[in-house]
Formats: structure tokens, C-alpha cells, sequence
């Protein structure tokens, strides 16, 4: 079906269910070749699973999957040209770290010096030469995380799976693999789908996100287009730590947001759609979007109150005041002193702020 | 307490120093002689003395001749060594017919034991992997009938069983008691099995799939070898389960392939002839020497194969 | 639009059908439908050979008639209740004690163990041994000077079940305290700090926390001697061949002698049938408390 536009994977109408539990509702996604998509939602929405389908793990209950134009959806793993990194590394622990790696082409029959070229190739890539003849039980993490991505790359395979292959590691293991699966991707240009539930590794490396939820793409774009225009209140306070200020409100005609005697002016708010909608919603604000003291009295909107509560998080510091009765954060370089019960100025232009439906939570 | 004092402020000092003057400090001693450890261990001994009776009394009297046995206590030590009734079950022992001892059952039982726990941990390993990881519909059906199967009396399964082997002319064979085992091992192994690989990281199999590993590729390379301890674990359940049966190889084996606990059973309470009881107690040792020596040489290994064959039965 | 053909379901997962043959056989053929062969003929009047005359229930009118077979389901329920007792008791405070982070934990626990790998001819021929009159335990002691010291179970039909019982409980208690000691180990740690330092004696905390929160453990070991209880058959074969006279006959042994010797088949499955339904009435509510609340297998 694929047109020759270079769709690397496709899926089309997926449906999943265990039993009475649909885990997955007519999911469609089309991945450019070379792309690097990372699935990112909470825990249990369903990102292991559609991994699994792509791989052909999981039987899937309705819809296709084509992985380079060729209709895959009843194929077997090894036959679909996908590679795959799990998040317990999955090493087989009786192998040495060579006999992982050449495992599946043993399988498949490869010939030995074609199997000792592609793991001399992957040894090099990954820098893990020295460990070929060791057990993964003795190696560290991030070492155990390279030989499981070497055995995705020995199999020269079109599209790499992973499933949160980082988050087994500690915080500063976990930022180094990041960058270097960032460099592997450059330096591949393989399609890369990449499940986590960690928001910076999904923003850094992703060409595009897909945030799901109960089995729903609720959102499939670039992170800079995910950060600022989410599509639904869902996906707004999902992303962004600390997480976005939400203010419940009217949108009145002018149009303006109104809430316990605060006015916002929306003029220079982007709509959605053409027309102008009013009644309740929500508005969202990121906590870096909210200026202070003198640089808020120049913005659109501006308001004072004082300060109740300031969390120091070391490069910067979030400090939480009221506004129209809500609870708002916003952030202030480390430097400030601020005490609770200081008054403070803040600010922010409606350009950077979201605004949903009260209902349905969709972007206005 | 001391040491603590030296970096208090000066009147805190003070109070540390009043009551560092008298009372407990240091480690706080251990008395080996407590009532508590007393009783204890008081306890435990009498009861490892009661444990260990039976199997002395087994061995001095087999150890004893007959007339020392007429005439003395069951628990006193042998006067006279003697190995003759060793010798005598062993070899010249009669059941009915056969006059040729222990022997004969020892090597039936052998010849049963080892081809029936091979047997059977092929078959419960690779079904207990099956269910694990390759689910398919009606699977669980099964595994629940034979799991409650287990529960269900020998008894009203053996004659059925005759029949059948009786059809395919195995009735009264080795083979026969062989398939008999395998059967009714089923249940305990695939549970045992099944529950061990379920417990493996799915990701592993997957992982191996995605290699290009089919059923049993994974199965041989990746799944059983990962799984030794329960196989041996298995091996040790089997091994003493089948040696002691002795309902199947009464049913299904003839007088000339009787497994040695029958031929141990027909010795000892033969009605005919004077009753040698240091024969009997000799004969008795033997045919508990294999499980004997299974059990103390796989120590933890024994405690864990029972435990595991027990819970969640 | 795509060649790959969907295969036919039933061949998929071949391989683990394949593997699964013995399986279903053995579930299908020996079990259930073994069982319901037993039960079918249970109601003819099959003789040496199984015939399909059928008597409806006279087997188990004739059957409840028999003096062995009441004699031998009321020494089932004796040594039954003995074992379920003694061996739920004596297994617990063995555990506990091996529990106080003693010494020689290992050679104790191997010493208790010992007797449940002996199989229970061994077992029975050592106890017949220990127990003979004129040589073991009451000849020992007549021979220190008390000559009227009686103690000869296994030739006293009125005690004889008893003296049966006491092999069975050397067999078998080292297992329940096994399984007891496993299920001590897996109470956390610190309830047993928490009770210590709200200075609860260790007897209420074994009493009142311990013993409830073991509850999974209980049952299971329940099911298990419950299990064994019914299965008892080399044991009495070894140790006294159902005598003196009938009087230490059991079910399973009742079973035997009809099917193989009395050429009676039609007994024997009426009995074995009514074996079958002693063990439904144990596991149905079992399975019922274990399985029944909630939705899993
Ligand atoms: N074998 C199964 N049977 C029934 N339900 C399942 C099964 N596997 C997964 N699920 C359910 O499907 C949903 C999605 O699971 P999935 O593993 O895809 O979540 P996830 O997004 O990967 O979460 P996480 O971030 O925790 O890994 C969950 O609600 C889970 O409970
Ligand atoms: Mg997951």
C-alpha cells in the first residue's frame, strides 16, 4: 500500500485486546524511514505492547502492520527486519557476550567470518571489544545495555525496538547511553522506535513524540510542537517538569480568560480552529513562562501576589504563589532570595499559554 | 558511651559522666548455659535422638548374628561384628521362587528408575515450557485436569491402566511401569517446571524470538540451560519417589521384574521359614541406601525439590 | 496486496501442541477418562473380568455391608485425624524451634528430614521391627526389671491403627516441618522486631501473628497430608498386612485385595469409588476457598 515516500513502518487500524481488555483501539502510525519515534505515556498505556505488535510477539486482533512496504502482520519476529532492546537487557546469562551477539545469526545460519565481521563491526561501534569473552553477569549496566543493543545491530536489521532500554540504570549512566544511542542513530540512519516514560529522553532524541494513553496516540509531532501546543490537557500537564500551571476559568468574548477576578487578554492567543470559542476551560502555563518582578510588568498580563512556598532544585528555583485562588509556580534563577511571604510581580504573554475546554480537555 | 562523652559540650559531660559510672556497657553478654538455651537445645537433641533410632536399631541388628539377636536388646551395640546377613540379603535371600536375593530387585529397580525419570523430566520439561511460553488455547484446561488429577486416588485409575497396557502388550514389562511412572509423575513435574519458567524474564524469550529462536531452539539453548538446579531438583524428586514406589510395581510387574521395595516387602514378611531378623534389617538398609545417599548428598537441594513439589500443589 | 497467508490455527504453535501430547493424553485418557471408566463399572457386578451387567448400586450396598470396609474407613478417619494433628503440631514446633537462629540448624533439619526419603516399606519394616514384642522396645524394657510393661501396637487390634500412625508420623513430619520452616522464613523480619519492641512474649506473637499470617502455608500443607492420608497403603502392607485379622485393614488396601486377588473387580471400583469422593469432599471447599474468591488459576 506504502506509496514510495520512504515509510519505514507502517501500522494501520491496530486493535489489541487480552480477553475482555482492549489494550489497543485502531492505532495507526507511519514511521519515515530513518526516523526516530519515541512512544512516550504513563506506565501500563500500552507502549511495551504496540512495541511487541511491530515485533510480532503479541498477536495482534485487528488492523496491519507493513515494515518496508511489505505486509509483516503475520510474520514471524526474525522474518520482519527488526531489531529489538528490552529494558532487562534480556541477556542470556549462560552465553558469553560474543555468544549473545552472534546468537541469531548462528541461528540463521550466517557463515563464521561474516558473524565475526558484523561483531568485530559492532564491538567497535558499541566500544565494548573487551568484554566479548565475559558473562553478562559480569558486567555493569551500561555494559549489559551496549551488548543488548549490539545484538540488535550484528542482525543488520532496518528498524531497532527499544523498550525503555534506559531506565534500568542509575540517572548519570542513564544521560551518557542517551547521548551515544543519539550518535548510533546519527551514524545508522536506521529507523529507531523508542519506548520510555522519561519525558528528557523522549524530548532529546526523538524526531517525533507519540504520547499515548490507554492505548490512544493522543499526540504524534516534533517535542518543540508537543512542548508548546499540546493538543489536549492530557499531553500539556504529561510533559514538562515541573509540570505546566492549570487555571480554571471562562473564556469570554474579547475574548479574555476570566477567573476569581483575574483577566487574561487573549488577543494575542493562536486559536485552534477560526472561531472564537467561549465558556469554561482551562489555562495552562508553564512554570518558565512566567516572568518576574520588572520583566512581568512589560508583559500582556501581569498580576502580584505574594510568595508561599520556594523549592530550591539547585540550577534553578521554583517558587509557588496564588493566583485567582490557584496554586502557580514559576521559576527564578537560583541567585533569588526568596522568603515566604515576600510580594512578588509576575507576568506571562498568552502566546506561550494553552488553553483547553473545560470538558473535553482538547486545545482551543 | 565514653567516647561519645569526650565530644559532649562541658555540661552534658557532666551528666554522661554520672552515668557512665555504673551499669551496663559493652557488648551485652551471652550466657551459653541459659534455661533458654537449655531447653532448646535439650529439646531438639531428644527428639534428633528419637529421629535417629530407628535407622541405628536398622543397622546393629543387621550387623548382629541371629543368636545374638535371641538373646540380647535391640539397642545394644553388636558383640560380633558379622556381615553375613548382608551378604545373605543381597544374594541368597528368597522370595517364592527366586533365591537369588536383593539383587534382582536392586537391578529391576534400576532398570525402572533410571529410563522412567528420564522419562518423565523430558516430557513435564519441555510441557512445562510449553505452557509457559507458548500458550495456545485449551492448554490451561488440560494442566488444571491433570494438577487436580493429582489429588485423585491411584486407585481408581489402575485398572483402567491394566487394560490398557494389557492392550498393547506391555502388562507386566518393564516398559509398562516405566510409562506408569512418566504418567503419574506428570502432574508434579510439569507444575514444578512450568512455575520455573514462568518465573524467567519473558524478555528473555523474546529476546530469543526475535534472534530467530523457534520452540525448540529456545527450549535447548537458552531455556535449558539456564534451568539446571530444577532439573537436578527434579532428578532428586524422581529419583527417590520412583525407587520407593511400591503400589505400581506391585500391579504392574510380574514376580521376576518386581522392583526391590516389593521383592524388600515379599522377604521380610514371607510366611515360611525362621524369620532372620539381622537378614531382614540388612535388606531393609539396602533398599533404602539409594534414596539415603541422594538425600544426603543433595542436602539443600532435597529440602528445596520437596518444597517446591509441594507448594502450590 | 500481501502473500503471507494466515495459517491455519490449528497448526499454530505446532511445536507446543506437539509438546503437549503426553500431557493431554494423561489428563484426558488416564484421569478423566480412567476415572469415569472406574466409576462406570462400578456399577456392574464385573467379577474377574469388567462386564457391563449392571446391578446399579448393590457394590456399594454389599460394600457398606462389609465389616472389613467399615473397619477400614474408621481406621482412615483415626489415622487421619492423627496424622493431621500430630504432624500440623509436632511440624510447627519444630519449625519454631529450629527457627530461634540456632546452632547445627542444617544438621538437626537433615536428622528430622531423613526418614521422608525412606519409602514406607522401609519404613514400615523398621517400625514392625522396634514394635516386635518379643524383641524391640517392650522386650528392652521387661528386661530392666518392669515385667508387665505391655507395649505391643501392632499386635493389639484395638491400638494397632495407632501403632501404624507412629511410623507414619517418623515419615513424614520432617517434610510438614520443612514446609513449615519455609513459611516461617518468609514472614518478614520485621514483624518480629515490631512485637519485640512492643514487648509482645514470643509465644503471643507465634500465637496471635505468626500462626495467622501462615495461614497459605496451612492449607497447603493441609491438602498435602490430607492427600497422603487417603493414598495410605505400603505402609500397612509392610508393618502388618492389614492385621491382626482385619483389624488395621485401609481402603486403598481394600481396593488391591478385590481388584487383584478377590477377583472382584466390582468392589474394588465401588471402593475405589468411594475413595474418589472422600478426596472430592476435602479439595472441593478447598479449591473453592482458594480459587473461588477470586478469578484466577
Ligand atoms: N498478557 C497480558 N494480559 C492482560 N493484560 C495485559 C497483558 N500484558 C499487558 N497487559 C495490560 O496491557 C496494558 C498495557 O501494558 P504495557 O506493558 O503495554 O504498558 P506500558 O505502556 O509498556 O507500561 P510500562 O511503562 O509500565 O512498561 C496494561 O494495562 C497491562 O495491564
Ligand atoms: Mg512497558
Amino acid at each position: 500500500m506504502t506509496e514510495a515516500n520512504g515509510t519505514s513502518v507502517s501500522i494501520q487500524d491496530l486493535s489489541l485486546n487480552f480477553g475482555a481488555v482492549s489494550v489497543l483501539q485502531t492505532l495507526n502510525l507511519d514511521v519515515a524511514e530513518g526516523e526516530f519515534i519515541v512512544l512516550l505515556g504513563p506506565s501500563g498505556c500500552g507502549k511495551s505492547t504496540l512495541l511487541n505488535c511491530i515485533a510480532g510477539l503479541l498477536d495482534i486482533s485487528e488492523g496491519r502492520i507493513f515494515i518496508k512496504g511489505k505486509n509483516v502482520t503475520w510474520e514471524e519476529p526474525k522474518d520482519r527486519g527488526i531489531g529489538m532492546v528490552f529494558q532487562s537487557y534480556a541477556l542470556y546469562p549462560q552465553m558469553t557476550v560474543e555468544k549473545n551477539l552472534s546468537f541469531g545469526l548462528r541461528v540463521a545460519g550466517v557463515a563464521r567470518d561474516e558473524i565475526a565481521k558484523r561483531i568485530a563491526r559492532a564491538a567497535e561501534i558499541l566500544q565494548i571489544e573487551p568484554l566479548l569473552q565475559r558473562k553478562p553477569a559480569a558486567l555493569s549496566g551500561g555494559q549489559r545495555q551496549r551488548v543488548a543493543i549490539g545484538r540488535a545491530l550484528v542482525r543488520d536489521v532496518d528498524v531497532f525496538l527499544f523498550d525503555e532500554p534506559l531506565s534500568n540504570l542509575d540517572a548519570k549512566l542513564r544521560a551518557e547511553l542517551r547521548v551515544e544511542i543519539k550518535l548510533l542513530h546519527r551514524k545508522l540512519q536506521n529507523t529507531m522506535i523508542y519506548v520510555t516514560h522519561d519525558q528528557i529522553e523522549a524530548m532529546t532524541l526523538a524526531d517525533r513524540i507519540a504520547v499515548m494513553r490507554g492505548g490512544i496516540i493522543q499526540q504524534l509531532d516534533a517535542p518543540q510542537t508537543i512542548y508548546n501546543r499540546p493538543v489536549n490537557r492530557f499531553v500539556a500537564g504529561f510533559l514538562g517538569s515541573p509540570a505546566m500551571n492549570f487555571l480554571d476559568g471562562q473564556v469570554e468574548a474579547g475574548p479574555v480568560f476570566k477567573t476569581d477576578g483575574v483577566s487574561v487578554p487573549l488577543d494575542r492567543y493562536v486559536f485552534d480552529g477560526t472561531e472564537r470559542p467561549t465558556g469554561a476551560c482551562v489555562l495552562g502555563i508553564r512554570p518558565e513562562h512566567i516572568a518576574f518582578g520588572d520583566a512581568a510588568k512589560s508583559m500582556p498580563f501581569s498580576a502580584s501576589g505574594s510568595v508561599e512556598i520556594v523549592e530550591p532544585m539547585g540550577s534553578d528555583t521554583l517558587v509557588w504563589t496564588k493566583l485567582g485562588g490557584r496554586n502557580l509556580s514559576f521559576r527564578v534563577e537560583a541567585e533569588r532570595t526568596l522568603r515566604p511571604g515576600d510580594p512578588v510581580q509576575i507576568g506571562f504573554d498568552p502566546v506561550r499559554a494553552s488553553l483547553f475546554d473545560a470538558a473535553t480537555g482538547n486545545r482551543l | 558511651m565514653s567516647d561519645q562523652a569526650v565530644t559532649l559540650p562541658a555540661s552534658a559531660g557532666a551528666v554522661a559522666n554520672r552515668l557512665e559510672a555504673s551499669g551496663p556497657r559493652g557488648p551485652k553478654p551471652r550466657h551459653v548455659f541459659s534455661r533458654r538455651n537449655i531447653f532448646l537445645y535439650g529439646t531438639l537433641f531428644v527428639v534428633a535422638v528419637y529421629y535417629l533410632l530407628p535407622l541405628y536399631v536398622m543397622v546393629v541388628t543387621s550387623l548382629k548374628g541371629m543368636p545374638e539377636i535371641r538373646l540380647g536388646n535391640i539397642f545394644s551395640p553388636p558383640l560380633e561384628i558379622t556381615f553375613e546377613p548382608w551378604v545373605k540379603a543381597w544374594s541368597t535371600a528368597c522370595t517364592g521362587l527366586n533365591c537369588d536375593g536383593l539383587s534382582r530387585g536392586f537391578w529391576n529397580s534400576v532398570r525402572i528408575t533410571v529410563p522412567s525419570v528420564l522419562l518423565s523430566i523430558a516430557i513435564a520439561s519441555v510441557n512445562g515450557y510449553a505452557l509457559a511460553n507458548w500458550r495456545f488455547k485449551g492448554a490451561d484446561t488440560f494442566f488444571v485436569i491433570l494438577i487436580v488429577g493429582a489429588f485423585i486416588p491411584y486407585q481408581i485409575m489402575i485398572y483402567p491402566i491394566v487394560i490398557i497396557l494389557r492392550e498393547v502388550g506391555l502388562y507386566g514389562s518393564l516398559a509398562g511401569l516405566v510409562i506408569v511412572h512418566s504418567i503419574f509423575g506428570m502432574p508434579i513435574l510439569t507444575l514444578l517446571f512450568r512455575n520455573y519458567f514462568s518465573s524467567m524474564p519473558e524478555e528473555l524469550f523474546r529476546a530469543a524470538r526475535v534472534d530467530g529462536a523457534g520452540f525448540w531452539g529456545i527450549f535447548l539453548r537458552i531455556m535449558a540451560p539456564m534451568s539446571l538446579p530444577i532439573f537436578v531438583v527434579a532428578i532428586i524428586l524422581q529419583v527417590t519417589g520412583i525407587w520407593n514406589d511400591f503400589l505400581f510395581g506391585v500391579v504392574y510387574t510380574r514376580p521376576d521384574t518386581y522392583p526391590m521395595t516389593v521383592q524388600l516387602n515379599n522377604i521380610v514378611n514371607s510366611v515360611q521359614g525362621v524369620k532372620e531378623y539381622n537378614v531382614n534389617m540388612a535388606a531393609t538398609i539396602l533398599t533404602g541406601l539409594v534414596p539415603l545417599i541422594v538425600y544426603f548428598i543433595s542436602g539443600k537441594l532435597f529440602v528445596r525439590g520437596i518444597a517446591a513439589g509441594a507448594v502450590k500443589g | 496486496m500481501s502473500k503471507s497467508e494466515r495459517p491455519n490455527p490449528l497448526f499454530r504453535n505446532l511445536n507446543a501442541k506437539i509438546a503437549s501430547i503426553p500431557m493431554i493424553l494423561t489428563a484426558s485418557v488416564i484421569f478423566v477418562g480412567g476415572t469415569v471408566w472406574t466409576v462406570f463399572y462400578s456399577f456392574t457386578n464385573s467379577k474377574l473380568l469388567p462386564r457391563l451387567n449392571f446391578v446399579g448400586l448393590d457394590q456399594y450396598y454389599r460394600l457398606w455391608a462389609t465389616p472389613r470396609w467399615l473397619i477400614s474407613i474408621e481406621n482412615l478417619l483415626i489415622y487421619g485425624a492423627i496424622s493431621l494433628v500430630f504432624s500440623l503440631v509436632i511440624g510447627f514446633l519444630l519449625a519454631a524451634l529450629l527457627d530461634q537462629k540456632i546452632r547445627f540448624e542444617d544438621t538437626f533439619r537433615t536428622i528430622f528430614l531423613y526418614p521422608f526419603a525412606l519409602s514406607f516399606i522401609v519404613t514400615g519394616l523398621v517400625w514392625q521391627w522396634l514394635l516386635n514384642p518379643d524383641f524391640g522396645i517392650q522386650h528392652v524394657v521387661r528386661d530392666l526389671g518392669w515385667t508387665s510393661f505391655t507395649f505391643d501396637p501392632l499386635y493389639n487390634s484395638s491400638i494397632v491403627i495407632y501403632g501404624i500412625s507412629i511410623a507414619a508420623l517418623w515419615q513424614g513430619t520432617g517434610l510438614i516441618m520443612c514446609l513449615m520452616l519455609a513459611g516461617l522464613r518468609g514472614i518478614d523480619e520485621d514483624i518480629w522486631k515490631a512485637a519485640r519492641v512492643d514487648g509482645i512474649p514470643m509465644w503471643k506473637t507465634y500465637l496471635f501473628i505468626v500462626i495467622p499470617m501462615m495461614r497459605p502455608v496451612f492449607i497447603t500443607t493441609l491438602v498435602i497430608i490430607a492427600s497422603g492420608i487417603v493414598k495410605v497403603y505400603d505402609l500397612v502392607v509392610a508393618q502388618t498386612s492389614g492385621g491382626p485379622g482385619i483389624a488395621s485393614e485401609v481402603p486403598a488396601k481394600y481396593v488391591y485385595d478385590y481388584m487383584f486377588f478377590a477377583q472382584n473387580l466390582g468392589q474394588g471400583f465401588a471402593a475405589s469409588t468411594m475413595m474418589l469422593l472422600s478426596v472430592v469432599i476435602v479439595i472441593v471447599p478447598w479449591a473453592y476457598l482458594e480459587f473461588g474468591g477470586k478469578k484466577r488459576v
